[in-house]
């Protein structure tokens, strides 16, 4: 459920904290504008972090911190100047801005900036963020992992967990009047497992989640045990597996996570800032065929609680929910503002930041596929011989040539309908406006992955999510040895 | 000496007169600059200065850490008892500790990481250096059709570490670098690649010419890719794929990876582990190089390590708490954000170079994979199981043939790294991982 609320900009963070006015961001934005800038924003933030992690059994590190500041943009047609300050005093964020200011040359084009306060809703209304919770109570969360993981199964012997949370308090304010304001929470358990039979090869398994949550997600809905658990299985798993295939193959995704195909394949490559420049390889495609009808992606900034989602993005635009794929036909890019001025294309909520000490740009936000009418079961029974893949680990893309890898963390052979054999780690590799034509089934049961997601493109990090049903892809290259 | 040290020192104190044990305080400083051009225009200029401090403390056996960007009293003070607060919910963890004071010190001498020539470059120079690397690689062939733009960074930034033991110092570095991704385009192809070139001078850069011209050449190369069969052949790792092969070796003498049983190389000391044409050095005290401080971030001094020598592994790379967990002395290489325990990062690690020039490799495979690219992140440290997706040019006959892309390249580390059949003459230091032109006798390229 969204829930609309309404608090004044009095009230909110970074006015009661640091005595910031109004009329002190106007200021501050005409001076960004003095040199004839055309557009300019000013983005706050003030993050909170906290982790620990168990190793050996022994909670060897626990680390907080706090980092704050302020970054300040100014556009005039293609070009940006960008300045940040880690001090919020008046005379530091106008220093900021004047350096800003200068990638224009010339007199004040804008008169004067009035900001106006939005509707506000809160998809994560979260009243006591992990991060304001007792440490001992998180703690508990790696020493539980551990227990639990060490106790699935006696082959288990090395297990690592780690957990750690922030709370981001954010304030956009632009000279198009926008002024916003959001409390982001976001927290995360990870837990890896290492099991070996009589001191042989060890393998190793994964898992991990959370999302925009309080710490009752970890206490009643996926609590340690059950990431610990997921970790060990898949650790004994391995113990088993044999060489993985190489070459053309089918190949079967299970759902959830592996929608980082998604990410990889497409996602990227619909990013508005790649499109107006022409050098992604879905440049100048729009409602062309890229995927098999059966496909019809989403990107959805608006979903409650979720790694991913935002209320505004960091542009101070709401979220929204864009299809970039509807039956296999491309229908949208993902913008920011920046794109949409120089495009005149609507704006799509997808202008993230790494932090105040980074420029904007078109990112994805919680990405994935929607369900289709195959049963899982019946997908898997169709193929004769292939790979299904129900686990990955990370992805990569060159969005100009389109080709795109992700790496199988636990994958088995099909062999005449069913599921047979683990096999080791594999890379797979395709090129995104190809690989979905060749979707020839699609799952009833679309899940979204856990919660572990980090996206990094020009070296910015953001959280993001993904999600797709059961689906075969009736040719994609596998990277094994066999 | 900008008073950073001093202001760690005095940080230390207060952690210790809080009631911490012993303690470290690190304090990084930076100036960043970046500029971007795009079809010759100014895109972007970004410019800002920021400074932030990390502690991290013991109290007995437990260990708490912090940091914050907010540098006033308060700032120092909330971070001080963050830190103290949190040693009460680690455990007793009976390796945690300093190095001994007798491993602490730093080099005395000029390491030429700070060059002031960095400082105070006229903007309009910086862009025009950015401008000049595009336009040589829009000129530099008619198929460059677009482009990514071209960057010029710069930043210099100070770095003060103390600890309870009697251990203050801090030093500068500067850098900067050139960049440039053209785009290439023939009928329906489309590829880009890149070239840069870095420094701790801004006289030590390349010509931006230069950096233009190889980045054009590298895309253009990539037009027309196709997908090969899948085959095992021999495969060539150029010096820029080499450093990616390097860079999961380090991975592997990692000292926490080794100790948590979590590397193929954990437990092989005095092994053979590599044909002997592979040694492979870390060395933290090269004047100039990027790997190169007086000092880790435990405070002890850097120094050359032999990793690999001819074939058989002789040390992990180690910061003090993994040493002590493997019963080794620390190796200098304890490697840390701001705050947190010490991890472990590479000084300048490279693989000693061969006496072969590259092109003499090539000349002797009659069909292989020569790989320019590798995306992904198929390696598993812990199995050696290897599996990237790749890019490159296929050899025939001892020449560079056609563009191959969409493949995969899989094997294992340990039978790659004993397959090593040469090593070129080509080393170069690029960045604080180096390698030089790898012949490897066999791996399974994975296509259609």
């Amino acid at each position: 459920m969204i829930a609309w609320t309404y608090m004044q900009f009095s009230d909110s963070f970074f006015p009661q904290r640091f005595g910031i006015t109004a009329r002190d961001l106007e200021n501050y934005l005409a001076e960004a504008l003095s040199h004839g800038g055309t557009y300019a924003d000013l983005y706050f933030e003030y993050l909170s972090t906290s982790s620990m992690s168990i190793d050996e059994s022994i909670v060897k590190s626990a680390s907080q911190g706090v980092s704050l500041g302020v970054g300040v943009r100014v556009i005039v047609g293609e070009r940006t100047g960008y300045a940040y300050s880690d001090d919020l005093s008046p005379d530091k964020i106008r220093k900021a801005s004047r350096v800003a200011a200068s990638i224009a040359a010339g007199p004040a084009t804008v008169e004067k900036v009035s900001l106006n306060e939005g509707q506000r809703r809160n998809l994560y209304p979260v009243l006591t963020a992990p991060t304001e919770t007792a440490f001992a109570e998180r703690v508990e969360l790696v020493k539980r992992a551990d227990r639990a993981a060490r106790a699935y199964d006696h082959r288990v012997f090395q297990v690592q967990a780690s957990y750690a949370d922030n709370l981001r308090q954010v304030m956009v304010a632009t000279s198009d009047g926008v002024l916003s304001w959001d409390r982001q929470p976001l927290a995360r358990l990870n837990v890896a497992a290492l099991a070996r039979v009589n001191g042989g090869v060890p393998q190793r398994g994964h898992a991990g989640g959370g999302g925009r949550v309080d710490l009752n997600f970890f206490l009643n809905e996926k609590t340690p045990e059950h990431f610990a658990a997921e970790a060990a299985r898949e650790a004994i798993v391995m113990l088993d597996a044999v060489d993985a295939p190489a070459g053309e193959m089918t190949v079967v995704l299970g759902p959830g996570w592996p929608g980082i195909l998604l990410h990889e394949a497409v996602g990227h490559g619909l990013e508005a800032d790649f499109n107006r420049k022409g050098v992604s390889a879905f440049s100048g495609r729009m409602g062309q065929q890229v995927a098999s009808p059966l496909c019809t992606v989403i990107d959805d900034g608006t979903i409650a609680n979720r790694r991913g989602s935002l209320n505004v993005d960091d542009e101070g635009h709401p979220t929204g929910r864009n299809v970039l794929i509807e039956n296999g036909i491309l229908r949208g890019y993902l913008q920011d503002k920046l794109s949409s001025r120089l495009t005149g294309a609507a704006e799509t909520g997808s202008g993230r930041r790494e932090s105040y000490a980074h420029i904007p740009m078109p990112r994805m936000t919680n990405t994935f596929m929607l369900a289709g009418e195959s049963d899982p079961e019946e997908i898997i029974r169709s193929v004769p011989k292939g790979l299904y893949c129900p686990d990955f680990g990370g992805g990569q893309v060159d969005i100009t040539s389109g080709n795109f890898v992700f790496s199988a963390a636990e994958s088995y052979l099909i062999e005449n309908g069913r599921v047979t054999r683990p096999v080791r780690n594999a890379t797979l590799i395709g090129n995104g406006p190809e690989a979905l034509k060749y979707v020839s089934m699609v799952g009833n049961d679309l899940k979204l992955d856990e919660g572990i997601g980090v996206c990094g493109k020009e070296g910015q990090s953001v959280p993001v999510g993904v999600g797709i049903p059961t689906i075969k892809i009736d040719r994609l290259t596998v990277g094994g040895t066999a | 000496m900008s008073g950073y040290a001093d202001m760690a020192s005095d940080i230390v104190q207060q952690a210790l007169a809080a009631g911490a044990t012993d303690a470290e305080c690190t304090i990084g400083q930076g100036e960043e600059f970046s500029a971007n051009v795009r079809l010759r225009e100014l895109e972007t200029i970004k410019e800002a200065g920021s400074r932030a401090v990390g502690l991290r403390i013991l109290k007995g056996k437990h260990t708490g850490s912090a940091y914050t960007s907010d540098m006033t009293a308060e700032g120092i003070r909330l971070m001080v008892r963050s830190a103290i607060e949190l040693a009460e919910i680690t455990t007793a963890d009976p390796h945690a500790g300093l190095p001994e004071e007798s491993e602490l010190g730093s080099i005395a001498g000029d390491l030429g990481m700070y060059c002031g020539d960095v400082e105070g470059l006229p903007t309009e120079l910086k862009i025009d250096m950015a401008r000049r690397a595009e336009d040589a690689a829009l000129r530099a062939d008619p198929r460059i059709t677009n482009s990514e733009g071209a960057s010029f960074d710069t930043h210099l930034g100070r770095r003060a570490f103390a600890n309870s033991r009697g251990f203050a110092d801090e030093y500068r570095a500067s850098y900067c670098s050139l960049g440039t991704v053209p785009v290439a385009r023939a009928g329906e192809s489309m590829e880009r690649d890149y070239w840069s070139s870095s420094a701790r001078s801004f006289a030590g850069l390349e010509k931006p010419e230069d950096v233009g011209r190889i980045a054009a050449q590298r895309a253009v190369r990539r037009l027309g890719a196709v997908k090969v069969e899948t085959k095992r052949v021999p495969v060539v790792f150029e010096p820029r794929t080499a450093r990616a092969l390097l860079d999961n070796i380090f991975d592997a003498v990692h000292g926490g990876a080794v100790y948590r049983n979590e590397s193929f190389l954990a437990g092989k000391l005095g092994e053979r582990v590599a044909s002997e044409k592979l040694t492979v050095i870390d060395d933290g005290t090269i004047p100039g190089l990027f790997g190169t401080s007086p000092f880790d971030d435990e405070g002890v001094p850097t120094r050359r390590t032999v990793v690999i020598e001819n074939g058989v592994l002789r040390s992990y790379l180690l910061n003090s708490y993994t040493a002590r967990k493997l019963g080794l002395r620390t190796t200098g290489n304890a490697s840390r954000g701001l705050a947190g325990n010490a991890g472990v990062g590479n000084g300048n690690l490279y693989i000693e170079k061969g006496a072969a020039p590259p092109e003499q490799l090539i000349a002797g495979i009659r069909d292989g994979f020569y790989v320019t690219e590798l995306i992904g992140f198929g390696v598993n440290i812990v199995t050696g199981d290897y599996s990237r997706g790749a890019a490159g040019l296929w050899i025939r006959d001892g020449e560079l043939a056609f563009p191959v892309s969409e493949v995969t390249i899989a094997g294992t580390l340990q039978q790659m790294l004993l397959n090593l059949e040469a090593v070129g003459a080509d080393l170069e230091f690029r960045g604080s991982m180096a390698a030089p032109t790898l012949v490897l006798a066999e791996m399974t390229v994975g296509g259609r």
